[in-house]
């Protein structure tokens, strides 16, 4: 390849797309790693405290599209403080001072603010694509400045955002020229949109591809925009009043007929179950659904649904399918490689939900499925065995037993062999979520057999400092690791710090590891940003005559290569 | 299905308990980690105890374990007030009276008509709403009831029959004297 000019190489290059083969390329020699910097027009930042936007863009002057993730996946589940962190705004300050050509901004769990969203608007002429999920701290306001200022905005995408909602006139702010849009999601937003400028927006922009509405479209308003899209591929309803007077819905049904393209369904925000009759039509069209927000939809409309949905690939829906209705899934849709089951009865109720027995079902009659999530009320060794063996090709297997430590309830043994079946199997896993009444065997398995695991999530598991050591030990490609409420301690923590240098971060809640260790830690790896967070305890921490032994509540440690970061609040100790 | 009494750990559950709180402290910390392996104790319960049923000796407190279910909380929002809203537990709905220093709140399902919700107002807040007029609004008292429906709009209480107010109600506002006049209540 060296006796080529860089230009061929460059040409060579710009077909390895994946920043994984991209980041490989850099590293073959030194001439590679030029030629690759400079022509890398998109960037990964699996965490935003890892590197500086200066040294960013040092390295890739010529960056088009960054995605940036910033808090810890548990803050997620609230186990992370509001202010600690991922601010985008110095990200966003940086990239315009450097006036690099900026096009796509993709921010996953970060602190997004109008005054980033309006600095965001005005710094880069070609600005295309924003994505944004998981993320909060700004406004409608915020939108408005996006709207009105990006004259070649082609994606504004919000999923599951807390945006605070001025019920301004952000839709209106978007100008009559603007007719480039390929994506528009607000479906997170809470209070009312202007249908009118809704609707003169959805017909003036001949790409929209992807449209998902928010819960105050109502059902005649939908009827008007798919009849003004039918061109639409992805769509998001919002609200079905509960009871439409019947043009409205004849509407609806003709609108729908019209859409031939439409490939996904979703939303479904507040819905009447009758109404989803009028999607029958498109429905063998379908390749992906999402009626997980749908609570008011039970089961034998569901499966109605369901049943014309032959070509789906990716499901994502709520427990109260039950496993009936997983069983009509699993006899439906033979082409299914996603699925998530998530809970409609949050405390527990036990009324309703799956069991194993969907589980099984799904893994017999679906033999593409490759990443599933499931939320039930219990499991067995025995079904975890048969799915492994029924669907050795998982990548993602995430399930998630609702009562904390509960063991196989036929048996009540652990579930150590079941989720060992599991990962002897699936030699392609590379993210693995546990749950249920767990030993230290089955980090054991892991260990042994898990080569491609990436990411690990542990809750209420293990019974000693081994069940940790396995993982480190065995896992080599072990990007991320979280783990609460389990007996890891110190000494897991230091057996190999270099260890840490190969992953991404570490995260311990409510484990053994004590202050102590910590700083043993931050010690030994300078390369680390070892976080101690605190809520309440910030100061007893250092009064406290005993307190190197005192457990840590919680701990986020982080390979870095710009040191400790200047942002962090007063109740986040940096050692 | 024989649930009985097979953990031989049980012993050693006090050695390999886990505790929120700093060592050296003994309060169990009522996020249910006191509770970590109380369930299979609970079997046991079962057989010692007289005559307790199930559902007697289940312990309840696993909802308040921090961050579990591991379910994202834009998702938990929504999948709460539907639940709550649909299953009859409850629309629960702020009031708020001008001049009033703080708010309350009522259950809408707790009422079948309009008077029995003006009449839990009056005794709430201590005041009366006058008589209503299909024309005039509220005649005969400073005070006007309004609620701000799923629009967004302010409404006057008692225009759209009783079923469509309950579902359409988002909060209640107690109007009194001078910016009552744009209801078109001549007082």
């Amino acid at each position: 390849m060296n006796y080529f000019p860089d230009e061929v190489i460059e040409h060579v290059f710009d077909f390895v797309t994946s920043h994984k083969d991209r980041n490989a390329i850099s590293l073959v020699c030194k001439s590679w790693y030029k030629i690759e910097r400079y022509s890398r027009q998109k960037v990964f930042i699996g965490n935003c405290y890892a590197i500086n936007p200066e040294r960013l863009l040092r390295r890739f002057p010529c960056l088009k599209s960054l995605t940036l993730k910033g808090k810890p996946h548990f803050a997620d589940f609230n186990l992370v403080p509001h202010e600690w962190g991922g601010f985008v705004l110095p990200w966003i300050e940086a990239l315009a001072r450097s006036r690099v050509g900026l096009e796509e901004l993709r921010l996953k769990r970060m602190v997004v603010t109008d005054e980033s969203l309006e600095l965001l608007s005005r710094s880069f002429v070609n600005f295309k694509s924003l994505v944004l999920v998981s993320c909060e701290g700004f406004t409608t306001d915020g939108l408005a400045s996006i709207a009105a200022n990006c004259r070649h905005l082609r994606d504004l995408d919000l999923q599951e955002n807390e945006i605070d909602d001025h019920r301004g006139q952000w839709l209106s702010c978007f100008p009559d020229t603007c007719t480039t849009l390929v994506t528009l999601n607000f479906a997170c937003l809470e209070g009312e949109t202007n249908l009118v400028a809704l609707e003169r927006l959805v017909a003036r922009s001949p790409n929209l591809k992807s449209l998902k509405l928010n819960r105050a479209v109502p059902l005649d308003a939908l009827a008007r925009l798919m009849v003004c899209a039918p061109q639409i591929v992805d769509l998001g309803v919002g609200s079905y009043e509960n009871d439409p007077d019947s043009e409205s819905y004849m509407k609806l049904k003709a609108a729908v007929k019209k859409c031939t393209s439409l490939r996904s369904l979703s939303g479904f925000l507040e819905a009447a179950p009758h109404c989803l009759s009028a999607f029958h039509p498109i429905c063998h069209n379908l390749t992906s659904l999402n009626l997980s927000y749908a609570a008011e939809i039970h089961g034998s409309h569901l499966i109605k649904l369901i049943q014309h949905c032959k070509k789906l690939q990716r499901l994502w829906i709520l427990d109260s399918i039950g496993d009936k209705g997983l069983e009509v899934v699993a006899s439906t849709c033979k082409e299914l490689q996603e699925l998530r089951v998530f809970p409609s009865d949050l405390l527990g109720g036990g009324n309703t939900a799956v069991t194993e027995e969907g589980l099984v079902a799904i893994s017999a009659g679906c033999p593409k499925l490759h990443s599933i999530l499931y939320f039930c009320q219990q499991m067995t060794n025995a079904a975890l065995v048969t799915v492994a063996k029924n669907c050795p090709n998982f990548i993602r297997f995430r399930l998630c037993i609702l009562e904390p430590n509960k063991p196989d309830h036929v048996t009540s043994q652990p579930l150590d062999e079941g989720f060992g079946a599991i990962v002897k199997a699936c030699k392609s896993l590379r993210r693995l979520s546990l749950s249920g009444l767990l030993t230290d065997q089955v980090f054991l398995y892991i260990g042994m057999y898990a080569n491609q695991l990436e990411m690990l999530s542990i809750a209420f598991a293990g019974d000693t400092d081994k069940g940790m050591l396995y993982v480190l030990n065995g896992c080599k490609k072990m990007k991320k690791l979280e783990i609460r409420d389990s007996p890891f301690g110190d000494t897991a923590l230091l057996a190999d710090v270099s260890k840490y240098e190969t992953m991404r971060s570490l995260w311990m809640s409510s484990c053994e590891v004590t202050l102590s260790g910590c700083k043993k830690l931050a010690q030994k790896a300078p390369w680390l940003n070892v976080e101690i967070i605190n809520e309440n305890d910030n100061n007893r921490m250092e009064e406290n005559g005993h307190e190197g032994r005192q457990k840590v509540d919680k701990l986020y440690l982080y390979r870095t290569v710009v040191g400790t970061r200047m942002d962090a609040p007063p109740f986040v100790w940096i050692l | 299905m024989e649930k009985v009494g097979v953990y031989d750990e049980l012993d050693n559950l006090k050695a390999t308990e886990l505790r929120l709180g700093l060592p050296g402290t003994e309060e169990t910390v009522s996020c249910g980690k006191s509770n970590k392996r109380a369930l299979p104790n609970d079997t046991e319960k079962e057989i010692e105890s007289t005559g307790k049923t199930e559902t007697e000796t289940a312990s309840p407190p696993k909802a308040q374990i921090v961050g579990w279910p591991p379910v994202r909380s834009y998702r938990k929002n929504n999948i709460q007030t539907k639940k709550n809203e649909s299953e009859g537990q409850g629309n629960y709905v702020k009031v708020s009276m001008d001049g009033a220093p703080y708010l309350r709140k009522i259950d809408l399902t707790m009422y079948k008509q309009y008077p029995e919700l003006m009449k839990s107002l009056e005794n709430m807040f201590k005041f009366s709403v006058g008589e209503y007029f299909e024309r005039e609004g509220y005649k005969g008292s400073d005070f006007v009831p309004t609620y701000e429906d799923k629009d967004g709009d302010w409404m006057l209480v008692g225009d759209v029959p009783w079923e469509m107010f309950v579902s359409s109600c988002k909060r209640l506002r107690i109007m009194k004297g001078s910016e009552v006049k744009g209801l078109g209540c001549g007082v």
